[in-house]
């Protein structure tokens, strides 16, 4: 297939190419245009040069407590839930009876996670009265009040995710399941034990996979919209008030598009530099079997 | 050492045997530990979902007074009157809407992602690496930031109010995902056939439909698995771009039920609930072996 296929790919892309300009490439440019606009979707944009920005950063409290609450969501999120995903692969990782049925049962979640039925069932189980705290009472704890208190209420939507670990650990199985078994037993020989294999071995080779969840999990969690729109509308006290849901009521409730605008692009700016300094930090910690680098 | 088994020293034998022993019960006792930590787990795991189930057949008073999963009066009061709603329409035509929202989307984006993937895993061609990257770059730029002037684009196109927002980006694969995802595949399929059906005289177009598309299909049934359960379960899609109530899907008419309903009426919501996510369970029970081969090969987010 060479010559006349030349262009004919480009063919092929053309949907992918036209959808890539209108849907996402000029919409991006537009969007950084409007950060530095006034606009009330009645008037045509207003240039304001950078006072959404100044605003922001210097007379927005709401904002500083939303990027604050963002930042705890994703960074208590992210790491537990990878933890927790790895730690239950690594007892998956192993010749069991029954295993498909569990694994079935552990991916549930991560597939009913992101509804609303289940943002709405959350709220009727850490209801004051609700499954929770019933089962708390039952083996002798008191109650906790779920949705009143600032720090347990970012909880509850922290946990909603948590709760979705199935699709990153069943990355993780398998690429543990990948995992050459001839380099347990040579270390095995050596006199490593299982917890040094796991350090020495596993951890190095599974790498690109943490690296692959980390900066999914990342992106999506900076992007949290439906849990607490619907179980804790943002509070109490904006306690689970995430920057998605501020841009959302100033974009949409608000219609003041121009600083809706300005803050989706504080949090891109935030969400891309992570991922830089992930990308950057990667030829220090990820290992690519093959790669004579490492 | 191995002159040591060879001398067959009865003390060494026994202790060997001895060690094998304990290893066995040891190795028992751990495959034991794996399995009561995964039903625990598992089952506190599942709970909340067995109780909704449970919950939804129950009286009021008793949802919030009873964690465990039989109701004591059963009764079918949440699915009867959740169903009719305080709207004019029925939760029928939440989920038609839903329907007519999901199936042309996923038909799109296999059409549209397929011929994609098919262009850059199969030709050459100017700015092929540009573009692939730029897919990549599309995979990891938050929605966020493009979805304001996407608003306004649809708006002056007069596509407010209506499922075209939410079909079209899709129709021009605008899933980057899924793209990608397919285009893996298609590099690890040798090319001897689509070849073969080359020198034959078949045209590129033909090669795709009747060559690649069928070796394509495990794939390509992933993707619209996924597709289907995402937007099944879009709830931010539909409330930023439909607004009349004749129009909304399920997740948004679950949405108005908790606002409005009827605020004692906790059975109908957890009825309603419970109906939303029969068909992305049943559609993952029927076929979970492509969602986690999907999610395992093509690394898909979820």
């Amino acid at each position: 297939m060479s010559g006349d296929s030349r262009f004919l790919g480009l063919f092929y892309l053309s949907p992918y190419i036209i959808g890539l300009l209108i849907f996402t490439a000029v919409p991006f440019v537009a969007s950084l245009y409007l950060s530095f606009t006034n606009y009330n979707l009645m008037d045509e944009p207003i240039f304001i040069g950078l006072a959404n920005y100044v605003k922001l950063f210097t007379n927005d409290r709401t904002f500083r407590k939303s990027l604050w609450v963002t930042l705890v969501y994703v960074f208590t999120t992210v790491p537990l839930k990878l933890a927790f995903a790895l730690f239950m692969a690594v007892i998956f990782n192993y010749k069991l009876k029954f295993i498909n049925v569990f694994r079935t049962a552990y991916y549930v979640p991560s597939i009913l996670g992101g509804s609303i039925a289940i943002a709405v069932l959350w709220r009727y189980i850490f209801a004051d009265v609700g499954l929770v705290n019933m089962g708390l009472n039952l083996l002798g704890f008191e109650s906790v009040n779920w949705f009143g208190d600032p720090t347990n209420a970012l909880f509850t939507i922290t946990l909603l995710r948590l709760w979705q670990f199935g699709s990153a650990m069943v990355i993780f199985l398998a690429a543990l399941q990948s995992i050459d078994r001839t380099l347990y037993e040579a270390a095995s020989i050596d006199g490593a034990g299982k917890w040094t294999s796991f350090i020495y071995i596993t951890l190095p080779l599974i790498t690109p996979v943490i690296f692959f969840n980390l900066i999914m999990q990342m992106v999506q969690a900076f992007q949290e919209f439906n849990g607490p729109y619907i179980i804790t509308q943002g509070g109490p006290l904006k306690s689970t008030y995430l920057l998605p849901i501020y841009i959302y009521d100033e974009a949409f409730k608000r219609f003041d598009m121009g600083y809706a605008s300005a803050i989706a692009w504080v949090l891109f700016v935030i969400i891309m530099a992570l991922t830089l300094i992930a990308f950057w930090s990667s030829r220090h910690w990820v290992y690519y079997a093959g790669d004579k680098r490492s | 050492m191995t002159e040591h088994v060879l001398s067959h020293d009865p003390s060494t034998v026994g202790e060997v045997a001895g060690i094998r022993a304990r290893e066995h019960r040891r190795h028992k006792a751990g495959i034991m530990l794996r399995y009561l930590m995964l039903a625990a787990v598992g089952l506190l795991m599942l709970y909340p979902l067995i109780w909704l189930i449970g919950a939804s057949f129950k009286t009021n008073s008793e949802i919030f007074a009873n964690p465990g999963f039989w109701p004591e009066n059963p009764t079918l009061d949440g699915y009867i009157k959740g169903w009719q709603t305080s709207t004019p329409y029925s939760f029928g035509t939440f989920f038609l809407n839903t329907l007519w929202i999901v199936i042309p989307k996923v038909i799109g984006t296999a059409i549209s992602c397929t011929a994609v993937a098919y262009g850059f895993a199969r030709f050459e061609f100017p700015f092929k690496k540009l573009l692939f990257a730029s897919l990549i770059a599309t995979l990891l730029l938050p929605n966020v930031v493009t979805r304001i002037p996407q608003y306004l684009l649809f708006r002056d196109l007069g596509w407010l109010d209506s499922f075209l927002p939410l079909w079209v980006p899709s129709a021009f694969a605008g899933d980057a995902f899924f793209v990608f995802m397919l285009v893996q595949f298609l590099r690890a399929i040798p090319r001897d056939m689509e070849e073969a059906a080359r020198v034959d005289g078949a045209t590129t177009w033909q090669t795709m439909i009747f060559i690649v598309v069928p070796l394509l299909m495990p794939a390509l049934i992933s993707v619209c698995l996924f597709q289907f359960m995402w937007t099944m379960n879009d709830f931010l899609g539909p409330l930023i771009y439909i607004s009349s109530v004749d129009k909304y899907p399920v997740s948004l008419a679950l949405k108005l039920s908790i606002d409005t309903t009827e605020a004692f009426e906790w059975n109908r919501v957890l009825a309603m609930s419970v109906l939303a996510l029969t068909p992305a369970l049943a559609v993952f029970f029927l076929a979970q072996k492509y969602f986690i081969d999907g999610i395992s090969s093509g690394g898909i987010k979820g």
